[in-house]
Parts: C-alpha cells; sequence; structure tokens
C-alpha cells in the first residue's frame, strides 16, 4: 500500500509546472523519486482513471490530474464508472461511488 | 475600521469551466447575475482587501503537512493550477496584502492557533469566486483555509472559534474589509456521482446559515454530513465560520439545484454585520 506516495506523486504534479514539463519529458525519472508499487506506475504512466479511482486517490487529485491529462469533462466521469466496473469499489478515502453509477447530471445524454 | 460585508457563494470548478455544457442557461444566467451583484455590494461598502475564506484541494496543502488554518500574506499569489482551458480562467497573478495579513493573523492567534504561508497557489476554490467577484483581479486578497479534504477535518466548533477570531481580527484594523466564505453544500464531486445534490439537506442548511443559529450550524456530526451532504458536504465549514464572523441573519439570495452540471447546489448569500 502506497496511497500516501501515489497521492502525494499527483499532488506535485497537479500543482507544479516543473513537474509537468517532466511528467511529458521523463515520466520514468520522475516515477523514480516515490515509493510506488508497480501497479501504481502503471496506472500512472498510463493515466489510467479508474484503476487510480478506485486505488482511493482523493477525488480533487484526480479531477485535477485528468483535467492535465486533457481527458472531456462526461469521459473523465465514464473513466471511474468504467474503473469500479473492472476493478471493484473504491478501496480508501471518501469519493467513493453512492449509488449504481448513474448520471446526476442531465446534460450527460449519452 | 472594520468588517464592511460578510457573504457566501459556491466554487465549484464548472461554473466557469462548463458553463457552455449547461442546459437551464436561464437559471445559469440568473446566477451569474446574483454573483455580479455580489461584487457590486462588496464594492459598494469600500472595501480595501477581500478574505477569501476557502476549502482548497490540494493546491497547497498536503497529508505531509496539513493545517487546520490557514492565512496567507503573501505579495502576490497566481492561479489556477489548473488547466486554463478546463476551469475557463485563465492563468493570472492576483495581488496580496502582506502587512494586512500578518495584523490580522496577530489578532487571531490570540484565540486560534493557525499556520500562515507567504506562498499561496489558488486553485477553482479561490480562482471562480475572484473571476465573478474581482474580475479585474485588482482586489488585494488575503486568502484562508479551513482543512474540509484531508481528515481528520478541522471540527465545526474550532471553524466557528475561527470566524469568530476573524471579527474580532478585522476589527481591531483601520482598513475595511469584506470576507466571503466558498463552499458547497450538498455535494459528490470528482466521482462519478457528480451533479448529486440532497436539495432537502441543503435548505435545511442554508435555514440554519441564514438563522445564524449557533447551535444548529454546530449539529452535524461528519459521519451524518457524509452520509446526507457527501464528501463535498464537509465545506460547510467555510460558511459556518462566515456566520461566525458576521454575527447578524443572513440573507438567501440565489439557490438552486438546477444546475447538477455544475456538480452543487448553486448558492449566494449575505449577512448583516451585528
Amino acid at each position: 500500500m502506497s496511497l500516501y506516495s501515489l497521492q502525494k506523486f499527483l499532488y506535485e504534479l497537479n500543482r507544479d509546472e516543473a513537474v509537468q514539463k517532466q511528467c511529458r519529458d521523463d515520466m520514468d525519472a520522475l516515477l523514480e523519486k516515490f515509493d510506488l508499487t508497480d501497479e501504481e506506475q502503471t496506472a500512472l504512466r498510463d493515466g489510467d482513471i479508474g484503476l487510480l479511482y478506485v486505488l482511493g486517490v482523493n477525488g480533487q487529485i484526480l479531477m485535477h490530474f485528468a483535467a492535465f491529462l486533457g481527458i472531456e469533462w462526461f469521459d473523465y466521469l465514464e473513466l471511474m464508472r468504467q474503473g469500479i466496473r473492472q476493478h471493484g469499489p473504491v478501496r480508501a478515502g471518501v469519493y467513493a461511488m453512492t449509488g449504481g453509477g448513474d448520471s446526476f447530471t442531465e446534460e450527460d445524454s449519452r | 475600521m472594520s468588517l464592511v460585508y460578510a457573504g457566501v457563494l459556491s466554487h465549484a470548478p464548472g461554473i466557469t469551466g462548463r458553463a457552455d455544457l449547461v442546459k437551464n442557461t436561464a437559471r445559469r444566467d440568473e446566477f451569474y447575475g446574483k454573483l455580479d451583484q455580489q461584487r457590486r455590494e462588496i464594492e459598494a461598502t469600500g472595501a480595501e482587501a477581500l478574505i477569501v475564506m476557502a476549502a482548497e484541494h490540494f493546491a497547497n496543502f498536503f497529508m505531509n503537512n496539513m493545517p487546520a488554518f490557514c492565512i496567507g500574506f503573501g505579495e502576490k499569489y497566481s492561479g489556477p493550477i489548473e488547466d486554463p482551458d478546463w476551469l475557463g480562467i485563465p492563468k493570472t497573478d492576483v495581488p496580496g496584502a502582506p502587512d494586512l495579513g500578518r495584523r490580522l493573523t496577530r489578532e487571531i492567534m490570540q484565540t486560534v492557533d493557525v499556520a500562515y504561508a507567504e506562498e499561496w497557489k489558488f486553485d477553482h476554490g479561490i480562482m471562480v469566486p475572484l473571476h465573478f467577484l474581482t474580475p479585474k483581479y485588482d482586489m488585494p486578497i488575503i486568502p484562508v483555509n479551513i482543512n474540509c479534504q484531508g481528515p481528520p477535518l478541522t471540527p465545526l466548533h474550532r471553524a466557528w472559534a475561527f470566524g469568530e477570531a476573524i471579527r474580532r481580527a478585522c476589527d481591531s484594523v483601520p482598513e475595511k474589509i469584506a470576507l466571503v466564505g466558498t463552499g458547497g453544500i450538498s455535494h459528490w464531486p470528482a466521482t462519478p456521482d457528480s451533479g448529486k445534490i440532497n436539495e432537502a439537506w441543503d435548505r435545511d442548511f442554508l435555514d440554519r446559515l441564514m438563522r445564524n443559529d449557533k447551535q444548529a450550524l454546530l449539529d452535524y456530526t461528519d459521519e451524518e454530513t457524509y452520509r446526507d451532504g457527501g464528501q463535498g458536504g464537509f465545506e460547510i465549514r467555510t460558511y459556518i465560520a462566515t456566520a461566525a464572523a458576521a454575527a447578524g441573519q443572513g440573507e438567501l439570495q440565489f439557490y438552486t439545484p438546477e444546475l447538477p452540471i455544475f456538480a452543487v447546489g448553486c448558492t449566494v448569500a449575505r449577512f448583516s454585520l451585528e
């Protein structure tokens, strides 16, 4: 378990343009600085929003990461739902899904 | 001089970032109009600085050193940390009020232990309010944070005490100061449930808030809030602290659950100062 390190990585990335540049230029070197499991490293490298959500990354931290990756709003919400379908319920933290994954947003007409 | 204005408003990133996705554009524009009215009311007080009491989202504070309360007195700030296109707000610098912030902090510290910061990056929790309230980013800002994100959270009764300390501090300096608390009531942001709003819970909270009923406002456990208002409901701390600072009754100027794309019941209110 290194959820703390996983979130710390994203916290540093979200708030610091220099880290963002390093992320784009040399992700592996950046990942080396954090105590992460192989699964977490892969999730970060792949921008796997669904798995990161299920692992318990704080929703605000994850939302900012999704924005950094340029993921559109409704795609971001759907990726979290897909993560739950694939990996099961959120494992830690207070950002668990409360319902069955239905949209609460009328604008999400897909 | 003293505190000259106290009010509250929502800050969800969708308010600016997802404006184009709104279906109920009439309600959206009514909301924007109320925010602009809040700007005019603050300007009419002659306020020389604006305290934004926010519930930040890991732009500055992390679980390696999480303050229950923090006050900023930097020379200037920058924001948003988020992708500007995503938030719909360009990156900008915002002036601080370092001397005033220090004096306020000295007085607040007489009763509440606070952290302070001369560096502070603004996320949507402050940038969205500033976008509407100081659109030219020319008002000196004093950012204030209450921990609503990283449990254990700041207890509600301590948020109340903090609000009272802010009021006492503002009334001890010659400057005219405006205060806004910004947060959500019930909401489940940054989850697949984004857009879920518990209107009944919101309206009950707003009733307590507008009556400025201390006992009723402090009568929530975090477990109850999480169940009924979601993790976003933890941000009631900023509204409660603002009510404590104002001490007077509130006037609800706008509330609607009809803009779920903004992921929060959109709220604008002001308090009388007593």
